[in-house]
C-alpha cells in the first residue's frame, strides 16, 4: 500500500520559482502522469518526491509516512531516467541486481528476481552484455528491470521513452502499461508527450509554471479542461478559442452565432470548441477556408474565424476547396467557455 | 567571371596552404624530437663516440655511458630521491585534488568560479620568487632537505592540473548514475565507490602519473631547497659542470624517458583535460 500525498510543496531555485505550493495525492496503485511543457516544473516535483531535490518548503508522505527528510533508498521508491542511467561498468545481469545486492538479498533470491524481471521485459538474452552493447531501446528495458526488481512500493519515470525513435515508443508504451499494472506498484510518470500521457494515465496532472492546473482522468482533461491552458496544450490539433460577446442574460454571439451559455457580469468570455466536434451545416459560424489538409480518416480544414485561426476535423468525403465559406456548427454539449482575465472554465 | 577566376585560383591557393601545414608539422616535429633523438644516441653511444665527430646516425648500443652514470657516486641515492618525492607528491595531488575535482563537478557552492580561478592563479607566482621565502620558512619548520618538504612545494605546482583532469574526468561521467545508485540502495559514499570510481580509476590513474612526472621534472625548488637529499634534477644540475658530456647525456636520458613514457600513456586524460577531443 502505497499512496502518495505532496502537500504544499514548493521549491525555489535562487529567485527563480520552479514550483508553487503543490498538492497532490495520489492513490495506492494508481498510474499519475505529469504532463507539461518543458520548464513547468514536472520532473523537479518527481525528483522531490523521489528525494534527489529537496522542497524549499511542503511535505511529501508515501505509505503513510513523511518522508521529504529521508534520502532516495529509504524511500521504497525505484526510478526509471531519461537518459535510463544503466552502469557502464556492469553487466545487464549486475544492473538488475544492484539494488538486490544493496538490500543483502541471498544469492538464490537475487538470481531469481533478476531471470524474473529480465524474462519481463524480454532481455533475458542479454543479461551477459554491457550497456556498451545495447541499443537505446534494449537500454531502456534494462532500466525498467532494474527498477521493477526492487519490488518497489512507488516506480518514479522520468520521461522514459523520449530518447527512443516513434516506432520504439509505441511499443514500450503499450509494453509498459500491461507491466506496470501487473506490479500493482504507483506510478508517477513525467512526460510532455500528451498521446503518452492520455493512453498510458490513470490521472493526468496538468502543469503549467510550477502550477497543477488540472488533475483528472484523460477524458475528463480532455473534454472538460479546467482552463484554457489545458484546453490549448491536450488535443492535437488543440481547442479553438474565440471571443464571445454579451447577447443577452445567458446568452453569447459568436461569429454570426448566438448561443446559450453562462451567466456572466463579464460583456465578452471566450468561446471554445474541439475541431472534431464541429458539422457543416446551413447555419453555424461563418468561416473562410484557408487550408484543406486530407489526412485518410478525416480532413483537417483550417479556416479563418473572425479573423482568427480556427480549425475543423470534417470527414474525409467532404468536398472542401480553398476560398469556401462554410458555416461550421459546434455540437451544443461540447462547447466550453472560459473566463478571458482569469482563464478558468466557466 | 568572377566564380571562374575563384575556381581557379582556389586549388593554387589550397595547394599553398597545403604545403604550409607539411612544412611547419616537419619543422615542429624536428623541433620536438631532435634533442630527444640526440639525447637518445649519446646515451646508448661508448663515451669515446660521445665526443667523436662525425656522428653515426644509429647509436652504436654501448652501454659504457649509461653504466658509468649509474655507478656514479650519488646518482643510485638522487634516483631513490626523485622516486620518493615524485611518489609522495603523486599521493598528494590525487588526495588533495581529486576531491576538490569531484566537487567542483558535482556541487554547486558559492565562490565556485573564484576557487577554480585561484586554483590556476597558483600557477601564475613565478617558483624563483616564492624560493626564498619558502628555504627561510622550511628551515625554521624543519621541512628543509627533507623529502615531504620537497613534495609539498611539487603538490602545489601538480595540484592545479590534478584538480582540473579530475574535475573533466568526473563532469564526464552523468550525475543520472550516482542518482540512479542513491535510489537503489547506496549511500553517497557507496554510490561513489561502486559507481563513480571504477568509472574514474583509470583517469584519476593518469592524472597521478602527471603529477609524478611534474616533480619528476621540477629542478628550480629540488635545487634550492635540498642539499643532502638531492633528487636526481638537481644533482644533474649540481654536477653538471664539472661532469664529463657522456654523463650529461646519460643523465639527460634518465630524467626524460620515463617521464615521455608516463605523458604518452595518459595522453588520452591529458588531452581531454585540455578540450582536444580523445584521439
Amino acid at each position: 500500500m502505497a499512496e502518495i500525498a505532496i502537500k504544499q510543496v514548493a521549491k525555489r531555485f535562487g529567485g527563480f520559482t520552479a514550483l508553487h505550493s503543490i498538492d497532490l495525492t495520489i492513490a495506492d496503485q494508481e498510474f499519475m502522469v505529469l504532463l507539461g511543457a518543458s520548464g513547468c516544473g514536472k520532473t523537479t516535483l518527481l525528483r522531490i518526491v523521489a528525494g534527489l531535490e529537496t522542497p524549499s518548503q511542503g511535505e511529501v508522505w508515501i505509505g503513510g509516512r513523511r518522508v521529504d527528510h529521508l534520502p532516495p533508498r529509504e524511500r521504497g521508491i525505484a526510478m526509471v531516467f531519461q537518459n535510463y542511467a544503466v552502469f557502464p561498468h556492469l553487466t545487464v545481469f549486475e544492473n538488475i541486481a544492484f539494488g538486490l545486492r544493496m538490500k543483502k538479498l541471498p544469492q538464490q533470491e537475487v538470481e531469481g528476481r533478476v531471470n524474473r524481471t529480465a524474462e519481463l521485459m524480454h532481455i533475458e538474452q542479454l543479461l551477459k552484455r554491457y550497456s556498451g552493447q545495447l541499443s537505446g531501446g534494449q537500454r531502456q528495458r534494462v532500466a525498467v528491470a532494474r527498477a521493477l526488481a526492487m519490488e518497489p512500493d512507488v516506480i518514479l519515470m522520468d520521461e522514459p521513452l523520449s530518447n527512443l525513435d516513434a516506432l520504439l515508443r509505441l511499443e514500450m508504451r503499450a509494453e509498459l502499461k500491461g507491466v506496470l499494472a501487473a506490479s500493482k506498484t504507483t506510478t508517477i510518470y513525467v512526460t510532455h508527450d500528451q498521446v503518452e500521457a492520455m493512453s498510458l494515465a490513470d490521472r493526468i496532472a496538468v502543469m503549467h509554471q510550477g502550477h497543477i492546473v488540472q488533475a483528472a482522468s484523460p477524458v475528463e482533461v480532455y473534454r472538460n479542461p479546467a482552463a484554457r491552458f489545458v484546453g490549448s496544450f491536450i488535443g492535437n490539433p488543440p481547442m479553438n478559442f474565440i471571443l464571445a460577446t454579451k447577447a443577452a442574460d445567458g446568452s453569447w454571439t459568436v461569429a454570426g452565432l448566438t448561443l446559450p451559455g453562462p451567466k456572466s457580469d463579464k460583456q465578452t468570455i471566450e468561446f471554445a470548441i474541439r475541431p472534431e466536434d464541429v458539422d457543416t451545416g446551413t447555419e453555424g459560424l461563418h468561416a473562410t477556408v484557408r487550408v484543406v489538409e486530407p489526412l485518410g480518416p478525416h480532413t483537417l480544414v483550417t479556416c479563418d474565424v473572425e479573423g482568427g485561426l480556427f480549425r475543423a476535423i470534417l470527414e474525409s468525403n467532404a468536398t472542401v476547396a480553398v476560398g469556401d465559406h462554410l458555416r461550421l456548427l459546434p455540437k451544443p454539449d461540447r462547447i466550453r467557455w472560459f473566463d478571458p482575465e482569469t482563464t478558468n472554465a466557466l | 567571371m568572377s566564380t571562374v577566376e575563384l575556381s581557379i585560383a582556389a586549388p593554387e591557393a589550397r595547394k599553398a596552404g597545403n604545403w604550409l601545414l607539411v612544412a611547419t608539422v616537419i619543422l615542429l616535429c624536428i623541433w620536438v624530437l631532435l634533442p630527444i633523438y640526440l639525447l637518445i644516441v649519446n646515451a646508448l653511444s661508448s663515451p669515446e663516440e660521445v665526443t667523436a665527430f662525425p656522428k653515426r646516425f644509429f647509436p652504436s648500443f654501448d652501454f659504457g655511458s649509461l653504466s658509468f652514470f649509474i655507478n656514479f657516486a650519488g646518482v643510485a641515492r638522487a634516483l631513490w630521491n626523485s622516486v620518493l618525492v615524485a611518489t609522495l607528491t603523486m599521493l598528494l595531488s590525487i588526495g588533495f585534488g581529486a576531491p576538490a575535482g569531484y566537487a567542483l563537478s558535482r556541487f554547486e557552492f558559492p565562490g565556485k568560479e573564484t576557487f577554480r580561478f585561484l586554483v590556476l592563479m597558483t600557477r601564475a607566482f613565478p617558483l624563483p620568487l616564492l624560493a626564498l621565502p619558502l628555504a627561510v620558512m622550511f628551515i625554521r619548520t624543519g621541512l628543509d632537505d627533507t623529502a615531504i618538504g620537497l613534495a609539498l612545494v611539487h603538490t602545489t605546482l601538480a595540484l592545479p592540473f590534478a584538480v582540473l583532469i579530475t574535475f573533466s574526468l568526473f563532469s564526464g561521467i552523468p550525475v543520472e548514475l550516482e542518482e540512479a545508485a542513491w535510489t537503489l540502495g547506496c549511500t553517497r559514499l557507496q554510490a561513489f565507490r561502486k559507481i563513480i570510481l571504477p568509472l574514474a580509476l583509470p583517469g584519476i590513474a593518469a592524472s597521478a602519473v602527471f603529477a609524478f612526472t611534474i616533480s619528476w621534472n621540477e629542478v628550480f625548488a629540488a635545487a634550492v631547497l635540498t642539499i643532502e637529499n638531492r633528487t636526481l634534477t638537481a644533482f644533474l644540475l649540481q654536477s653538471l659542470g664539472e661532469s664529463p658530456l657522456y654523463l650529461k647525456f646519460a643523465g639527460g636520458a634518465a630524467l626524460v624517458i620515463p617521464a615521455l613514457i608516463f605523458i604518452f600513456t595518459v595522453r588520452k586524460y591529458l588531452f581531454a583535460m585540455w578540450g582536444i577531443a580523445n584521439r
